[in-house]
């Protein structure tokens, strides 16, 4: 029988021929943290009574969260990731360089890997065809001491990406739209694996978008193939030797088959207070937003600061409207001042955040006032999100949010295209 | 035999609402962020709530953030089982890593207050306000296991690895 991308990669890295509703046991490639779920992971690894982890230079502690600290308990637990990081031997990467879905992507996951991380969005690298996936503090501090963990063998929605896009509309419309089709909690336990002709021409960077949100949806992994644009990929980025192919078997048996035409697709607005409460960016004009917020492991890749530099450049924000601009990595961020991107955002009106998760999960870099709308680029607009659970959250692309940024009012890119 | 009054919740109880990432800098100090369990849904819960209650939710509860400090707070508030009529993944796994029993059932059948007894062996569920008697979708064998040694931490420690 054929395999799709997830019995095959679990197969490889469980050494079984693993069929859908297996429990595995799987070898891990990559372990890591962040600095709001380190801390708990780190004392679980300790109190397991293992003293090593399987994997030190395979293991990870990001502090990206709240980075740099904005209050003493924060800046203590980073203390305590530090010096846990000097006992035990593993990875750090410390404050400023930038979110950890970011940096994996760009310097250490690999098709075919397995990836598990203490933070939900560790989905994203499925775009570089790794089965990554969030989990929770004791099963990666488990995966961290020996080097493997447990899968059941997820069912598959094949997503079938059919035309191209239109002016105007990206890769974060796309799923958008299509976690407003099948729900928050569509897709629950699944794995969303993307096909199609339309992947075939779609750059790596929109894929890591698309698997970003592939939990939202309420999925296990968003998988994408590994091919030629992966290769590219990873060459610019000195890793070719990290490159093989990837595909899931043409007979491979799917639950589901959802087909996207992206032609069809318009620039689309995630609305308060779930991912699925979407609409079309046009049928929100005249929605007042005093806060936007471009960057995130969703949507702050130097392709986003390209996107809302080339719409801002020489208009100015709207006096009503805060702009605030994070890059996802320091990578992303020295090579947006080398391309002139920042200096136009600034020139616009735009703050430019350090490297990290910014705004994002309401600790610091962008917190809302009571009855405040942002429009975000991140993947999630939950009550209380962005700190405030009197405020307001809306999702789109970089260049919804650009436009919104110049009108004060959720704006159709389209309009000043 | 788990026994106590359900505190109902509703449809997509997020992460966020019951432990919001905005009391980050609590979680090296769990007793001060547990007095926030749910706050956001229900400000009035954690003084409410007593050892041996239920937790009730609609559909896809627990989804957003892969933060284990969430089932962790709940069960540290005195919880003796999450209902629910279905759970986001990585808080279902995070809640039988923290020896908590979450259960998959009809929860509109139930309603705020009641008193429930609960067997998990048998897997049933008994309504002693009206009288309703549920049942709850199996957990999976390999959760089993890790929920009867009181979570994945004393299992790791009582096998050293994973015995499937």
């Amino acid at each position: 029988m054929g395999k799709t991308l997830a019995e095959k990669i679990l197969s490889n890295s469980s050494d079984t021929d693993a069929k859908t509703g297996d429990i595995v046991i799987s070898k891990v490639n990559l372990v890591f943290v962040q600095d709001t779920t380190g801390p708990l992971t780190a004392r679980q690894f300790m109190e397991s009574g293992i003293k090593e982890a399987a994997q030190p230079e395979k293991t990870i502690l990001f502090i990206d969260h709240a980075a740099p600290s904005p209050q003493s308990a924060l800046s203590n637990d980073q203390m305590f990731l530090r010096q846990f990081a000097r006992q035990t031997g593993v990875k750090l990467s410390d404050v400023g360089e930038g979110v950890c879905h970011q940096i994996v992507a760009e310097n250490y996951a690999k098709p075919g890997d397995i990836i598990v991380g203490a933070d939900s969005h560790t989905v994203m690298a499925g775009g570089l065809g790794a089965f990554a996936t969030g989990m929770g503090s004791s099963d990666v501090a488990i995966a961290m001491a020996l080097g493997k963990t447990w899968f059941r063998v997820p069912e598959t929605f094949k997503i079938q990406l059919v035309g191209d896009f239109c002016m105007g509309v990206y890769a974060k419309d796309l799923i958008l739209h299509l976690i407003g089709k099948i729900g928050a909690d569509g897709a629950t336990y699944k794995s969303l694996e993307f096909a199609g002709e339309a992947v075939d021409r779609m750059p790596v960077n929109d894929r890591l978008t698309i698997s970003n949100m592939a939990v939202e949806a309420g999925a296990k992994v968003g998988l994408f193939q590994s091919d030629k644009l992966t290769r590219d990929y990873l060459e610019a980025r000195g890793r070719v030797h990290d490159y093989q192919p990837l595909a899931a078997d043409s007979y491979a048996v799917y639950e589901q088959t959802i087909v996207v035409d992206l032609n069809q697709l318009e620039p689309t607005v995630a609305k308060p207070h779930t991912v699925d409460n979407t609409a079309t960016a046009r049928s929100l004009k005249g929605t007042k937003i005093q806060q936007v917020f471009i960057g995130t492991c969703t949507n702050g890749r130097v392709e986003d600061m390209a996107l809302a530099a080339s719409i801002l450049k020489g208009r100015k924000r709207h006096p009503e409207t805060r702009l605030i601009v994070g890059p996802a990595s320091k990578a992303v961020l020295l090579e947006a001042i080398k391309k002139g991107y920042i200096s136009t955002l600034i020139e616009a009106g735009a703050i430019i955040l350090p490297p990290g998760c910014g705004a994002c999960l309401g600790l610091h870099q962008g917190v809302l006032g009571n009855g405040e709308a942002c429009l975000s680029t991140a993947n999630r607009n939950f009550k209380g999100r962005m700190g405030n659970p009197d405020s307001f959250i809306y999702l789109s692309s970089a260049a919804t949010a650009a436009a919104t940024a110049i009108c004060g009012e959720i704006t159709d890119p389209r309009e000043v295209l | 035999m788990l026994k106590g009054k359900t505190f109902k919740f509703g449809d997509n109880i997020s992460t966020d609402l019951i432990v919001p990432g905005r009391l980050a800098g609590l979680r090296s100090n769990l007793p001060e962020l547990a007095k926030h369990v749910l706050e956001d849904a229900d400000p009035t819960f954690a003084s409410k709530v007593k050892k041996g209650d239920f937790v009730v939710g609609g559909s896809n509860f627990g989804l957003g953030s892969s933060r284990e400090h969430a089932p962790l707070v709940i069960k540290m508030a005195g919880v003796s089982a999450i209902l629910a009529k279905s759970v986001a993944r990585i808080f279902f796994r995070n809640s039988i890593n923290q020896g908590l029993p979450i259960l998959i059932c009809e929860t509109s059948l139930i309603d705020e207050g009641d008193e429930l007894e609960v067997d998990l062996a048998a897997g049933n569920i008994q309504d002693l306000t009206n009288g309703r008697s549920l049942t709850f979708g199996k957990i999976p064998p390999v959760m089993l296991n890790i929920l009867n040694e009181g979570g994945l931490l004393p299992y790791i420690k009582k096998y050293g690895d994973f015995k499937l």
